[in-house]
């Protein structure tokens, strides 16, 4: 038992109590509180692998961003205290397919291995990854900016309120 | 030097995709949908990260994918999140069940 598998172990079960809370809490609030808590697991599963400067990324965008503003459409929108319940037989049938895809799947990679090379992918990850990020995936690198500025617009003329309508109403 | 198998990350993150997916299956309430489909992204960037490291070619390239994953990701949150404002500003309501205006 070495030390990454302890790591692993116990960030690998934090984030998955992180996803049952999600399923089985009732107040919405909790819910996303819950999940904050699976966000910064994987970030640290991403620093076992080597990956730091996504770990970081992971803890800005997820557990920072994302749930800041799930919280806010949260708290925007009105809600019931407690979640009601889907129907009975379409949380069995979709339990028992989401089971069905697990084994399968399961049955596929739990043998999986390519064995151990030695990437070395943790010294410089930073400075590797921007060197790639401006050289080989520049244009893709581009394109996600133009993709947030649409994102960022689309999202401000959704939700703004239409006053012309309103005034044409009266 | 007897590591974590490659397996075992592949497993985690097909629990947590699967949580996800019975999540956005299952819940009534639009914000919960939305954060169980950030959950499923995030499984699959698990595996883009672990393949980066133990596959044939181990490489920077898997890391590099999940970085724009994240940012698709951010941005579809956004416009999610956008477009429910809209909806219960003129529905009054967040549940899934109840936004059916396409199927009458």
């Amino acid at each position: 038992m070495t030390g990454e598998m302890i790591a692993f172990f116990f960030l690998a079960l934090t984030a998955i109590a992180g996803g049952v809370l999600l399923i089985n809490l009732t107040n919405v609030v909790h819910m996303v509180v819950a999940l904050i808590f699976t966000f910064i697991a994987i970030a640290g599963i991403y620093i076992t692998l080597s990956a730091e400067f996504v770990a970081v990324v992971q803890v800005l965008i997820y557990s920072g961003a994302i749930t800041i503003i799930m919280l806010f459409g949260i708290m925007l929108t009105r809600h019931q205290e407690k979640d009601r319940r889907a129907p009975r037989l379409k949380v069995i049938l979709t339990g028992l397919a989401i089971g069905l895809f697990f084994l399968i799947m399961y049955g596929k990679i739990k043998d999986l291995d390519f064995g151990q090379q030695n990437a070395e992918l943790h010294i410089d990850n930073t400075k590797k990854i921007g060197i790639e990020l401006y050289s080989h995936y520049l244009i893709p690198f581009e394109l996600t900016s133009v993709l947030l500025l649409v994102a960022l617009i689309g999202s401000i003329i959704l939700a703004k309120r239409d006053d012309d309508e309103k005034e044409a109403k009266k | 030097m007897s590591s974590v198998p490659l397996a075992a990350y592949l497993l985690l993150a097909l629990i947590l995709f699967c949580i996800g997916l019975f999540g956005a299956l299952t819940k009534r309430n639009a914000v919960i949908v939305l954060i169980s489909i950030e959950l499923m992204l995030n499984a699959v960037n698990i595996n883009l990260v672990a393949f980066a490291k133990y596959s044939i070619n181990p490489g920077l390239t898997g890391q590099i994918f999940s970085l724009f994953t994240i940012t698709v990701a951010a941005a579809e949150a956004a416009v999610g999140l956008a477009i429910l404002i809209a909806l219960y500003r003129n529905r009054q309501t967040v549940n899934v069940d109840e936004m059916d205006m396409m199927k009458r």
